[in-house]
């Protein structure tokens, strides 16, 4: 059974349609790679199935109920969560402090604070420091721990690794693994292509609003997918 | 001798303002909402006690004690009911939503009551009258000791359900940023509605001892009101809470100063305080033009 469902998406920002007729379906234990350009409709498209952007038509449906109207605080009391681009810690609370405003008293797991810091042991000395003075590579760790603690079905991430040096996404991808491996759902956002292949089951890419390839990540080239990244031309297994 | 005892005199005055000032600045620093019925909440709360008073013969320090939960209650139904839904309208509305408040208030308050200037100085009993000597220029008044050490007990209590508690991090994240607070699963009209209601309690707190110290009538507020601002601009527009209650504390001594320069400056000598402050590049205004781009 499908955990996600996305049918007919429509996502405007104002006159400017962001993301069209954007459907896709993510299995249990799935991770799908969302790639494509910037202004392709990828953050907004992750922010509409957080909760964060209304959908102007079109259904969001999880875990068999659909969610379309339901507020982003509740979604992550059913289990979504998001990490967004750019990270938004708050900035004035210590690390601590962001994993546990985060914490769902009624969402128990395997995550806690503890199990978080164990996680990424670089947020350890961290713990009762102001996120603000963090380096980029911290406050990504802290920020996918804040989504984790929620102890999420289904994990969103955008652009983890922007921003960060090629160590720092070495080490978050390392923990992205574990997490795979432990059989979460996973919608990434990516630009680097490889990472993406790498970590991903299946590769969506989307292209000014539209899905204009699906498929398993193995089953492409890397032409195949920069062809359909940039839309030089039509790619396969879309109909004209 | 007689500077000392300003001074002294300021800064016991400061913590009453920094009473009143308390729930303003909460509103602030969270919602953005500069609440025009600050004051008249707080004289309300005065007259719910004086109401209470009038049934049951005790000390208005034990009055208000059933009227904290009232306030609390008006607090979230306000922020549920009305500014809520003003706050959707971007940040012009909330302002003129609670100035229309604040003239409902008054209104009310006029037609329940009367214009008749009243006290709960009386009722307070010797506290509100008595005061230690210590030196012939120098006496400190027990309702002066008393303000002020409620002040800072309310400002530390606020600070540790800031810092310590589940809903206190809630309202410091939904605070720094609304949107994502929601991401993280933060309702954050619940939490604007529970800092209402904390804002509006503490204000009928500041507005007893308003009553305590002086007269108030249903036109009160509004003085207040403008001694509460000046007390969070002074302090610094949304900084933290301690700020608010220097802020207040400054303006205190401000305006005692002024009094002993001449017995016509106090508040003149309070104003100019502020609009000083107003004009330094920290000052408060340059940080509201700042949250509104």
């Amino acid at each position: 059974m499908s955990l996600l469902e996305l049918e007919h998406l429509e996502l405007r920002h104002g006159l400017l349609e962001a993301v069209r007729d954007f459907s896709l379906s993510i299995a249990q234990g799935e991770t799908i790679a969302l790639v494509g350009a910037n202004g392709a409709g990828k953050t907004t498209l992750l922010r509409a199935i957080a909760g964060a952007h209304r959908p102007s038509s079109g259904t969001i449906t999880y875990d068999g109920a659909e969610v379309t109207r339901v507020a982003a605080f509740r979604r992550v009391q059913m289990g979504i969560a998001l990490v967004p681009e750019g990270r938004r810690l708050f900035p004035g609370l210590t690390v601590e402090e962001n994993l546990l405003v985060a914490a769902q008293p009624k969402r128990s797991g395997r995550w806690t604070v503890e199990s978080v810091i164990e996680a990424f042991p670089m947020l350890a000395r961290l713990r009762h420091q102001r996120a603000s003075t963090l380096s980029g590579g911290e406050q990504q760790a802290t920020a996918i721990g804040r989504a984790l603690i929620s102890n999420p079905r289904l994990l969103l991430l955008d652009e983890v690794s922007l921003g960060l040096s090629p160590r720092a996404v070495d080490d978050v991808y390392a923990s992205l693994a574990t997490i795979i491996q432990e059989g979460a759902t996973i919608l990434l956002v990516e630009q680097d292509l490889s990472r993406a292949t790498d970590v991903a089951h299946r590769v969506v890419c989307m292209l000014e609003g539209r899905l204009v390839l699906e498929g398993a990540s193995g089953s492409f080239t890397r032409e195949q997918i920069t062809d359909a990244y940039f839309g030089l031309r039509q790619a396969p297994g879309v109909d004209a | 001798m007689t500077w000392v005892n300003a001074v002294v005199q300021g800064i016991m005055l400061g913590g009453f303002y920094a009473l009143i000032a308390c729930g303003l600045s909460l509103m602030f620093g969270l919602m953005r909402i500069i609440n025009l019925a600050h004051g008249d909440l707080a004289v309300l709360g005065a007259y719910l006690t004086y109401l209470l008073l009038e049934h049951w013969n005790t000390s208005p320090f034990l009055a208000i004690l059933p009227v904290i939960p009232v306030m609390l209650l008006i607090g979230y139904v306000l922020q549920r009911v009305l500014l809520e839904r003003s706050l959707r309208s971007g940040l012009l509305v909330p302002l003129l939503t609670t100035f229309g408040l604040s003239i409902v208030i008054q209104n009310l308050l006029d037609q329940g009551f009367s214009v008749d200037d009243r006290s709960l100085g009386a009722q307070a009993g010797s506290i509100a009258t008595s005061s230690w000597q210590i030196t012939s220029q120098l006496s400190i008044p027990a309702i002066g000791v008393l303000t002020l050490g409620l002040a800072i007990v309310i400002y530390g209590g606020l600070q540790i359900f800031l810092s310590k508690t589940r809903s206190g991090r809630q309202m410091r994240a939904t605070a720094a940023d609304p949107d994502t607070a929601e991401l993280v699963g933060i309702n954050s009209r619940a939490v604007y509605a529970r800092a209402t209601a904390i804002a509006v309690a503490i204000a009928a707190i500041g507005g007893v001892f308003l009553a305590i110290r002086s007269s108030f009538s249903p036109y009160t507020g509004p003085t207040y009101l403008i001694f509460a601002f000046e007390a969070v601009v002074i302090g610094g527009l949304g900084s933290s809470l301690w700020a608010t209650l220097a802020g207040g504390i400054v303006l205190g001594i401000a305006q005692t100063i002024g009094g002993q320069i001449n017995t016509e400056y106090p508040v003149l000598a309070g104003h100019i305080v502020f609009l000083a402050v107003l004009l330094t590049p920290r000052g408060g205004l340059l940080n509201l033009r700042r949250s509104t781009a």
